[in-house]
């Protein structure tokens, strides 16, 4: 079972947008122990010369997944979610992600390759805000297992 | 602050320990929506011929990078931030599993004033991300 090739090239438009909450920052931060205060304390993020708490290097993933759900929920790709294994992962950050950012990802099928008897499928999230400022460049590549 | 001349290639920045259990997964799984049943479904996951719950591998990219942003004391001075997952983080219950990880100058650049941060991060005694870097603008 492996991944339609015909993906490649594809683009999913950005669906709705995504609020960045202050509580989301705070909430993700404790979920990967992040100790840096100006992930939690407005006055710290302040202090850095940000509007209000800054974002973990790793948030944008929530806005990249829910580009890829759009992909895997696809009738068309041929993957099955509970065989995905996480390959690599790659963030480049044109500018931090700050509470009050209203965001938007556009996704990319940049390639699908055969993997023995799985395939790998590299997507790329553009990440902006509404206003159309770059945010981030999310590239993530997953591993379909085959079935035994 | 850290200062751009006051850094070598080679440097060792710091070194951390991240404990992880069943409960953290399923925190993390909540806190990023990544609710992939192999992350926190004993069952489901030795169904689909994983030895056990793996942590995310985004849980682990993610709680290991703290390091770095704690010690450049700003996190949005990462510009940029990669991996490979090459080994599955196994989270046993009760016990759990710690990872833990060492950050290195790996690269600099004078012209853009950046340095490169290489981690390892290992659990069970084996390397679990490979090509962990961050680039950090100073």
């Amino acid at each position: 079972m492996g991944i339609n090739p015909d993906l490649v090239g594809r683009i999913y438009p950005a669906g709705e947008s995504y609020q960045v909450g202050r509580e989301k920052i705070r909430e993700f931060a404790k979920a990967t122990k992040a100790a840096n205060q100006a992930h939690y304390d407005v006055q710290a993020a302040r202090e850095l010369g940000y509007s209000d708490v800054v974002a973990p290097p790793t948030f944008a993933i929530i806005i990249a997944q829910r580009a890829d759900a759009q992909l895997i929920a696809d009738p068309a790709s041929g993957i099955d979610f509970s065989r995905v294994v996480h390959a690599d992962q790659r963030f480049t950050h044109h500018r931090p992600i700050v509470a009050g950012d209203e965001l938007l990802a556009e996704l990319y099928v940049d390639q699908v390759r055969e993997m023995g008897a799985g395939a790998m499928i590299t997507t790329r999230a553009e990440i902006t805000t509404v206003a159309g400022e770059k945010i981030a460049t999310t590239v993530s590549s997953l591993l379909v297992r085959a079935e035994d | 602050m850290i200062e751009f001349e006051s850094l070598e290639k080679g440097q060792v920045i710091g070194s951390h320990t991240v404990q992880v259990n069943r409960a953290d997964l399923v925190r993390y799984a909540g806190a990023s929506g990544d609710f992939n049943p192999i992350h926190w479904n004993e069952r489901f996951a030795k169904e689909v011929e994983l030895p056990s719950v793996i942590a995310h591998g985004m849980f682990t990219m993610g709680s290991v990078i703290d390091l770095v942003s704690q010690w450049v004391g700003n996190p949005g001075a990462i510009i940029d931030y990669q991996t490979r997952f090459t080994k599955p983080v196994v989270v046993e219950d009760p016990e759990g599993t710690t990872i833990s990880v060492e950050g290195k100058v790996g690269a600099l650049d004078s012209e853009a004033r950046t340095a490169r941060i290489d981690l390892a991060v290992s659990a069970h005694d084996s390397k679990v991300l490979l090509k962990c870097q961050a680039v950090v603008q100073l």
